[in-house]
């Protein structure tokens, strides 16, 4: 069914649509808005049939089959009601924001961001797999930040739309908690696999972990207590935003993902005490406070949380005709709700105020308004003949059937009439205090009925309101039984939807509520006194507070870590690396000798000697610059000593090439750095320090140990049988760089190209500074260039050259290859520099060194790629022998062309940072081209 | 010979860990060149030690392994890049900064006695 995709593609693709339309005249933008929903809604009702006789659509489009990651939509009953809802009530909001919005604000990021919202309420009704119904569910929280910030310039606005996000935003975190452990116990987090595994889940030690992260999530964006106190504050809100998003549908998702989890989840005894009693508490606080509010909007905010609450406690309670009732209600308070949110924008929009201690007797001004926001809130209250009678009544017929409570089970019903109660109370103030009960006081502006057409989608409500409370079968009949019957996950039960089922319990308790309502209504003076008395509690600003202790520790905590000083981040660097191996070296018990040990020969212990001498003498001797320097040369030449001695002669040659380049470079830097050094660390420092020192020593040094120790079970196995047959080479180092690991070896040589790119960058427009002379206040060498080094280096160059030449051609078959001979290159190079200056070489030696890395780096990257023309994977190397006269035998392998670009691209990086380092005190000194 | 390896090992990431800490830059060069000397033995060693081994195939049955060896000649010359960017790096730093502190700024004395410390 690719329609279940367009009918959430349709409104992603109509939220660029107002803004394409955006220098359109306004009633046209809007009605271009409008169409792509309507289509949407027209795919709904052409499905609708199928959905009716009992069938669930799905549409997967696989995406990543592997993972079992797929875009993965169901259409039942249940998504059937909420997709009806999100585009009926969206196309009304759309026509009635056209009139609502000043000419000043931006109807085309208004109605962006609606679409927006509308995607994402489409896609979580819709979704079949959990994970895409979370991105869903966390892309309205996002919609809906944007949208209470709608008017960004209000200080309200952005504090309640931070709130509001806040909140969801945790509670969707929470959900993907939930959702996370539900896929790893039950290992799918497709709905159509889950909801036949209750019984796994609900055995499984994890689930009222899982029940309460989920639930966690539902109560947020449903705003249940404790939560709902972002609800009153994201009022802020344009009034078609509260009403699409604050009543109809965002905070239903909450009440969804109940509905749409209870196959699954409900059926135990936590779920019922968890939702019951935080449904019940939601209902009696939100009906309370909804009495105290003087704001319209804070009055049905209240309205709202209350009426989400009285959902939730129905889904808590856990029957089968509870069930019926909530989904019931779910209709008739989005109906009623909708309505009353457009009715009060509407009075807001042509009075000026929402404040109720100023509006009164609007009557006279607006009577067609009037008698719809009455009729409407009438339902409200639940008088007869209206809808929101109906589920009301069911309402009260549940609770009357409960016996989870024990003795205490007729509390349920007690409370149910207060509740409803209240709610009289608040709806007759909506209706007395708003359009009777005397004349407006102090308004900006005369009221007077709004435009024709806004008010047309509160007539549509109004009607549906009267419609559904006289005719409840006609109208909502099937619907009602589809979706319950998919939030069952089973069979329905009896129920009959009519508007007199006699003179009886329910009925009485209803009767009961509208009279205390009204009596309480009339004497409201000394419970608005005794509500004075109270202290005040804004949670607004309790909010803020909050946040802000969290933000100062939270600061705290980050400058307690990350204090700007490299020397503490290494210090806790080394200090975790020693705590996370000395626990398995500790595991690991004696050392055990699997093989023969080497015997020590001398030369191999005094050359050590001098290593360690020289390594501990280069840490004492570190102010000494120069000293130092010199004791790390002789401890990088012991190890090429030691790659010697233990068969790696192409290490040796590479060590001892680097060796020099080493040191040149750090040669040049001691001239760069200051030469005098300041009094060393304080000696507590100095103890600390060698302290952790030490313990790395004898723990890295005992982990080489250990490892040396170990039976060997190496897998070079493979790379010696297959050199010759697989690489054509005898040299198995050089074969494995160029050939079996040769994707590693091109990752290599392009680190080094851009290190020296990096490098030519940091040296360009350096600020210049020359020192005269030495610490010791020496004067520099006046003869630059000694005349015995210029003409012994003279000769060695071709000579240099040439060994280099042969090193690379007998790569590999003997120890050498294109890093060694790069390294040769390089070298014989940089000591025509040092012999004779940068203006000889430069006369003599036009090489760019960048062009010679992006040469070397292509060359071996083409190399690779010559193999896609023989259909072959990238890099695989070829290699024959030739008869050639003269010569004899002659192998010719592709990886010598690979081993050229190591080899241009070792001796370009090298020679690009020495001597760009060197010419720096000359006039060659790099500069970058382009703006300073 | 195992252990005496494996006690240069231990001394060296000693000398260099030591030196790492060291508020100047120079040292922390000097502390890194050493570092990579032992990380290069360490991966060297796990190979397992061979004397008189075979390095090219020819008809000797025993082969140092060259896999270690393989990683650790790569490692070698990526180590050379690595320390010459810092070395450049702390070049442009001590020009741009005015000294050769690892943090950009001298520290704060706290009190006469201690200094410009470390």
């Amino acid at each position: 069914m690719i329609e279940l995709l367009f009918l959430v593609l349709f409104p992603l693709i109509g939220s660029l649509v107002p803004v394409l339309t955006k220098s359109w005249s306004r009633s046209y933008s809007a009605l271009a808005t409008a169409i792509l929903p309507a289509g949407a809604l027209a795919l709904v009702l052409q499905l609708a049939p199928a959905v009716f006789s009992g069938a669930t659509l799905f549409y997967t489009l696989p995406w990543v089959e592997a993972l079992g990651l797929s875009l993965s939509f169901r259409l039942d009953g249940l998504s059937l009601l909420f997709a009806l809802l999100i585009l009926c009530i969206g196309l009304l909001v759309i026509l009635y924001a056209r009139y609502y919005l000043a000419a000043t604000d931006s109807m085309a990021r208004f109605y962006g961001f609606l679409m927006l919202f509308m995607t994402a309420m489409l896609g979580i009704v819709l979704s079949n797999n959990l994970l895409q119904l979370w991105l869903f569910w966390e892309l309205t929280s996002i919609s809906s930040f944007l949208l209470i910030s709608f008017w960004w310039h209000r200080a309200d606005a952005r504090s309640g739309a931070r709130m509001a996000l806040t909140i969801t935003g945790f509670g969707g975190l929470a959900l993907l908690a939930g959702i996370l452990l539900i896929g790893q116990v039950l290992g799918s987090f497709e709905l159509d696999v889950l909801l036949s595994k209750a019984d796994v889940l609900q055995q499984h030690s994890l689930y009222p972990v899982i029940l309460i992260l989920v639930l966690l999530g539902a109560f947020t964006k449903s705003a249940q207590f404790p939560f709902h106190f972002w609800l009153p504050n994201a009022m802020s809100a344009p009034t078609p935003v509260s009403a699409y998003l604050h009543s109809a549908t965002m905070v239903k998702a909450g009440i969804f993902l109940l509905a749409r989890m209870y196959p699954l989840l409900a059926g135990s005894d936590v779920w019922f005490l968890l939702v019951t009693i935080t449904g019940m508490t939601t209902l009696l606080v939100g009906a309370y406070l909804a009495l105290f509010q003087h704001d319209l909007k804070g009055l049905l905010a209240y309205s709202t949380i209350s009426h989400l609450g009285l959902i939730t406690l129905l889904l808590g309670l856990d029957t089968d005709l509870a069930t019926v009732a909530a989904i019931f209600h779910i209709i008739n308070h989005a109906i009623f709700k909708a309505s009353l949110f457009m009715a009060a924008g509407i009075i807001d929009h042509e009075s000026g105020s929402r404040d109720m201690r100023k509006l009164n007797g609007l009557w006279q001004f607006m009577p067609v308004t009037a008698t719809l926001a009455m009729v409407a809130s009438a339902s409200m209250a639940g008088v007869p003949l209206l809808n929101g009678f109906l589920s009301k009544e069911m309402f009260f017929a549940e609770t009357l059937h409960q016996d989870v409570l024990g003795a205490l089970s007729w509390l349920i019903p007690v409370l149910a009439t207060v509740a409803a109660t209240l709610s009289v109370a608040y709806s007759a103030r909506f209706i007395h205090d708003v359009f009777f009960n005397g004349q407006p006081k102090g308004l900006p502006r005369t009221p007077h009925e709004p435009p024709r057409y806004m008010r047309v989608p509160v007539e549509i409500l109004v009607a549906l309101c009267i419609l559904v409370g006289l005719a409840p079968q006609y109208i909502v009949g099937d619907l009602l039984a589809v979706a319950s019957s998919a939030a069952l996950g089973g069979p329905l039960p009896h129920y009959s939807l009519s508007i007199w089922h006699g003179v009886n319990l329910p009925l009485m308790m209803s009767v009961m509520a509208l009279t205390l309502g009204i009596l309480l209504y009339l004497n409201r003076k000394h419970l608005f006194r005794f509500q004075a008395e109270l202290p005040e509690l804004n949670p607004l600003q309790l909010f803020d507070q909050k946040i802000k202790v969290l933000l100062i520790n939270a600061q705290r905590w980050h400058q307690r870590f990350e204090s700007a000083e490299l020397q503490r981040y290494l210090l806790w660097m080394f200090l975790i690396v020693v705590v996370l191996l000395i626990w398995p070296l500790q595991q690991m018990g004696q050392f055990t000798r699997h093989n023969a040990m080497l015997p020590v020969d001398a030369l191999m212990l005094a050359a050590m000697l001098v290593a360690v001498i020289a390594a501990v003498a280069a840490v004492l001797c570190q102010r000494q610059r120069l000293l130092a320097l010199v004791m790390i040369s002789i401890v990088g030449l012991v190890v090429t000593l030691i790659f010697v001695r233990f068969s790696a002669p192409d290490l040796a040659l590479t060590q001892l090439s680097v060796e020099v380049v080493t040191i040149v470079l750090l040669m040049l830097a001691l001239f760069f750095l200051p030469h005098k050094i300041s009094r060393a660390s304080n000696a507590g420092r100095l103890i600390r320090d060698g302290a952790i020192a030490s313990v790395c020593g004898v723990v890295i040094g005992s982990l080489s140990y250990a490892m040396m120790l170990e039976p060997q079970q190496r897998i070079s196995d493979f790379f010696l049988a297959n050199a010759k047959t697989g690489g054509g080479g005898y040299n198995v180092v050089n074969v494995i760089l160029v050939d079996f690991r040769g994707f590693d070896t091109l990752g290599e040589i392009t680190v080094l190209g851009i290190a020296a790119l990096g490098i030519f960058k940091l040296l360009s427009r350096l600020p210049l500074f020359k020192p005269s002379s030495d610490a010791e206040g020496r004067q520099w060498a006046l003869d630059k260039h000694p005349m015995l080094l210029a003409v012994v280096s003279q000769a060695l160059l071709p000579l240099a050259l040439l060994v280099s030449v042969y090193i690379f051609f007998r790569g590999h078959n003997l120890p050498g290859g294109g890093f060694v001979a790069g390294l040769i290159t390089a070298i014989a190079i940089i000591l025509q520099y040092v012999a004779q200056g940068v203006d000889w070489v430069k006369q003599r030696l036009t090489l760019e060194y960048h062009r010679l890395v992006a040469a070397g780096v292509f060359i071996s990257a083409l190399t690779g790629a010559v193999s896609w023309l023989f259909e072959r994977p990238f890099l695989t190397s070829w290699f024959d022998y030739f008869q050639l006269p003269l010569l004899g035998e002659i192998e010719l392998a592709s990886a010598i062309a690979f081993d050229l670009g190591v080899y241009l691209t070792v001796v370009g990086s090298t020679l690009m940072i020495l001597a760009n380092l060197g010419k720096m005190t000359t006039e060659h000194r790099p500069v970058h081209e382009g703006k300073n | 010979m195992e252990l005496l390896v494996a006690i240069i090992i231990g001394v060296l990431t000693c000398c260099a860990v030591f030196l790492i800490l060291r508020a100047r830059t120079f040292a922390v060069m000097l502390g890194l060149t050493m570092l990579s000397y032992a990380v290069n033995l360490f991966i060297f060693a796990s190979g397992g030690l061979k004397m008189g081994a075979g390095a090219v195939l020819k008809a000797t049955a025993d082969y140092a392994d060259p896999l270690p060896q393989a990683l650790v000649l790569t490692a070698i010359v990526i180590g050379f890049a690595m320390t010459a960017f810092l070395v450049v790096l702390s070049i442009r730093a001590r020009a741009d900064l005015g000294n050769d502190h690892v943090d950009g700024k001298l520290p704060v004395a706290k009190n006469t006695r201690q200094g410009a410390s470390s």
